[in-house]
């Protein structure tokens, strides 16, 4: 491909249930017209979070954060959201009618330059406003990662705290969409969880992503926000219709289990969930954490859950090596080695460029986690219920 | 004539009096670029006979206006062209340089007919006293860093005018998004010796809390973002903040400062364009002081200079004699009347020369020539040009100046040793403000830390409290 962009009709089908994985198909790569995510819904959101009864829509990722954005700009006169194309919607209409409502002096289009969108998102959130930038794709935030780690991360420390951005958050759709190839399909995350001084977060569904970026928005910290591109469109459940924040730095317990933990963000989690399911069958107990936050993450959720069942799985899309799943595996196993029953297991992307016909091997699919979990976990012949050692015995089956 | 090389020919070409004064100090760029012709320019090299064989010409070449088809247009998104009929390619150059504005000579004499900026004396002198306690500021710095009493060290030589007539032509209020050869507007603003001394020193009264290399000073009382060491980050910055000032309807701009080494990077050029489009207050101030550490100004671009840069952006510019306060001054002032009134961008390109080194950790003999670095040091001096013009005045004398760099001298070595003898950071400062408040990791890292300290504390900076 040459031109980097795609037209606008290839890139509304880059989020077309049409093209996404299916959430149901078991790994396997085929279309699921119509199928909608099964996440945590916004109705145990509110019952667990917000015990009176809110007002709920039933709408996609996308409308969640035109929601959020739309918030924003209406409670705050001193917030802008601007990127290349932000203008008539965005190419994944996040911004849809903003400009229309807020006026194109708060909504606007950019020149085509990360490094000055968030270079210029730097300056008006050091002002006191609440900059929100878009980056198209998270894999042309790369012209933009000076700005990110040695200015906006570094603002208020360098500074002694005389000045900081903590207004300015970096919007990105990130991770594989069934046909990005190389350039549309990237988790860069890692990359920015090496640098001290924001944060990083990734929502999992529409009510995550509204509560968490509203969250990130009012953060007094700069953030980088990643929002799974595959479930713009795909992911589809009840959003309170009201202003509401999810804490940062605060991991949620999506299911909760016993024999196995496992830890994602995002996308990911959708199949990890299957994995769950699938394990389930044969009387093994999960535990699903969401991250939500990766820096700075909540090691503390991770630990209690981890002394609990005494093994942990990491997934995540991105390249295994130097990915953020290794930073959880070597701190948990310091903390946890005692605890620790098997090594810990990381199911994520290969160590190479994201690949496009090849997507489907790539991928950290639903039968590779299954394969780790078998690694970790036996099934004694003799009993009538898993028991779980720390390594595969010749014996085993399952 | 030959178009001559930008960067080694302007200092001549401004003492040889070659570059033309424009007809209006303010004329921001020139509204007609007169063609040029290269029959046998050696940039062309093999090409050129080539190009002329085939029978393409440059903008220059053609002339022949009847073939033209003006009265056509093509309606193109975001611009309405014309057509003609010949290949017709635009010259690399305008044929000569974009001229350089100046009031006074070399000898601090007024220009006949030249634009005079209004200045009354407590101004000029101020803007002197100031120039020369830079100066002197600059001088023993330099040796405290020599001395090894801190780490590092750079000097703004050769380039106070750009710093204090600068800073004289602004509002206070305005943000000034700076590089690091900028001090000289932190001073004017009331920034005081000590304030820099505790900066370099890393003392317990630093800003920056000991973070920081020597000489990345900032204020927020001063409308001075803290400097850091990449170079051309701020000029987005600076348009992000105008844009700030824009929308909240208030009558000021920002001012960003870089060297002509930073017109190469993509900041510049994004922060340009985002500037025009967005039409915003913003000042970008360009001293181009002949070297990006050792890389020559010839090495680091072919156009004219980076006013010439300006137009490509749809932005008003102006070259300037760095080195001409009162140029200096009067550009500023203008610039900054039509950026805030018509919220709009300006370039100002002040051609100056790095009469010092980089920095304490360079040695600029290695690259450039003695006498070249002595010329400018003596002859082109702008604190001297500025102070015969004073004294051209009536308004300073040589006891006058004694006392000034006397007392400039005093207060620096007290600052100096003042700020000294002071203890670091303390050690909990390399925990805050990371982020607004400390997370956990933070905590358990500082935990962990004072453990290990706490048992080999012989191994650390006894200078470092350890609260």
């Amino acid at each position: 491909m040459v031109r980097r962009r795609f037209s606008f009709g290839l890139v509304s089908r880059l989020s077309s249930p049409i093209y996404g994985r299916s959430p149901c198909s078991g790994g396997i790569w085929t279309p699921c017209l119509g199928q909608k995510r099964s996440f945590m819904t916004a109705k145990d959101l509110v019952e667990s979070e917000e015990p009176e009864k809110k007002v709920t829509n039933r709408i996609n990722m996308f409308s969640a954060i035109n929601q959020a954005l739309h918030t924003v700009l209406d409670s705050d006169p001193k917030s802008y959201v601007f990127g290349e194309d932000v203008g008539f919607g965005g190419v994944f209409r996040c911004t849809t009618a903003l400009r229309d409502k807020f006026g194109r002096h708060r909504v606007f289009n950019t020149p085509l330059c990360e490094q000055a969108i968030v270079g210029f998102g730097i300056g008006l959130a050091s002002m006191g406003n609440r900059a929100i930038a878009e980056i198209q794709f998270a894999d042309y935030i790369f012209p933009a990662l000076d700005q990110i780690v040695n200015e906006a991360a570094k603002y208020r420390y360098r500074s002694g705290n005389l000045f900081n951005c903590g207004g300015l958050t970096v919007r990105a759709p990130y991770g594989a969409v069934g046909h990005g190839g190389h350039y549309h399909s990237q988790s860069p995350e890692a990359f920015f969880c090496h640098v001290p001084g924001i944060k990083v977060v990734i929502p999992r569904s529409p009510s995550q992503a509204k509560g968490l970026l509203l969250a990130s928005i009012r953060d007094p910290n700069p953030v980088v926000f990643f929002e799974p591109k595959w479930l713009y469109r795909l992911a589809v459940e009840e959003v309170p219709v009201d202003d509401y924040t999810l804490p940062l730095s605060s991991a949620e317990v999506m299911r909760k289990g016993s024999d196995i933990t496992l830890v994602g963000w995002g996308a990911q989690l959708a199949i990890m969930e299957e994995a769950c399911d699938e394990v389930s069958k044969l009387g093994i107990s999960c535990e699903l954490i969401d991250l939500r936050t990766l820096i700075p993450w909540d090691k503390e959720l991770v630990e209690d859950s981890v002394n609990k069942t005494g093994r942990l799985l990491v997934s995540h899309e991105a390249p295994v090596t130097g990915g953020f799943g290794a930073e959880i595996a070597a701190s948990i196993t310091n903390s946890c080695f005692l605890r620790l029953q098997a090594p810990v297991s990381r199911v994520c992307g290969l160590d190479t460029p994201f690949p496009l016909v090849f997507e489907p091997f790539y991928m950290p699919t639903k039968n590779k986690c299954l394969l780790s979990n078998q690694n970790n976990v036996i099934l004694d012949i003799d009993c009538t219920r898993p028991i779980l050692f720390g390594k595969r015995a010749p014996h085993a089956v399952l | 004539m030959m178009v001559p090389k930008p960067a080694s020919s302007w200092a001549r070409l401004i003492t040889t009096g070659l570059l033309r004064r424009p007809s209006h100090p303010f004329h921001a760029s020139r509204s007609t670029i007169a063609p040029v012709r290269f029959p046998s320019s050696p940039s062309c090299g093999p090409f050129a006979s080539v190009l002329r064989e085939r029978q393409f010409c440059s903008s220059s070449s053609s002339g022949d206006e009847s073939e033209d088809h003006l009265d056509e247009f093509l309606d193109f998104p975001g611009a309405k062209v014309g057509f003609i009929n010949k290949i017709k390619f635009t010259a690399e150059r305008p044929q000569e340089p974009v001229p350089c504005f100046r009031v006074l000579d070399d000898h601090g004499r007024l220009i006949k007919d030249a634009y005079m900026p209004e200045v009354d004396k407590p101004l000029a002198i101020r803007m002197y006293q100031n120039m020369v306690t830079l100066q002197v500021m600059d001088t023993l710095f330099f040796e405290a860093q020599r001395q090894g009493r801190f780490s590092f060290y750079l000097t703004t030589f050769g380039e106070e005018a750009i710093n204090i007539a600068s800073a004289a032509a602004l509002n206070n209020d305005d943000m000034v998004y700076a590089q690091y050869r900028e001090p000289g507007v932190l001073m004017w603003r009331g920034f005081t010796l000590k304030e820099f001394a505790n900066q370099c020193f890393s003392n317990v009264a630093d800003y920056g809390k000991g973070r920081q290399m020597p000489v990345h000073y900032g204020s927020a009382k001063l409308n001075y973002p803290t400097v850091s060491s990449p170079i051309g980050t701020q000029l987005p910055h600076a348009v992000g903040a105008a844009y700030a000032f824009k929308m909240d309807q208030k009558p000021l701009c920002t001012t960003t400062f870089f060297g002509e080494g930073a017109s190469s990077e993509g900041d510049f050029h994004g922060a340009m364009n985002f500037a025009a489009v967005l039409e915003v207050p913003v000042l970008f101030i360009c001293r181009n002081n002949g070297f990006a550490i050792s890389t020559p100004a010839s090495e680091q671009f072919k156009s004219d200079g980076v006013v010439a840069k300006g137009h490509a952006y749809g932005m008003r510019s102006i070259r300037v004699d760095g080195n001409d306060t009162l140029a200096m001054y009067a550009t500023v002032k203008a610039a900054r009347k039509m950026a805030v009134e018509e919220s709009r961008p300006i370039l100002i390109e002040a051609l100056t020369y790095r009469v010092g080194h980089h920095s304490t950790s360079d040695d600029s003999g290695k690259y450039r020539k003695g006498d070249e670095m002595q010329h400018w040091k003596t002859m082109r001096d702008p604190v001297l040009r500025f102070r015969r013009w004073l004294e051209g005045e009536g308004w300073w004398d040589t006891d006058a100046e004694q006392k000034l760099r006397s007392d400039a001298r005093n207060e620096v070595i007290s600052a100096l040793q003042s700020a000294g003898s002071q203890m670091k950071q303390p050690l909990t400062n390399l925990f805050t403000d990371v982020y607004d408040t400390i997370p956990r990791n933070l905590i358990q890292q500082e935990k962990e830390l004072r453990s290990t300290v706490g048992r080999h504390h012989e191994d650390y900076p006894s200078d470092v409290p350890l609260y």
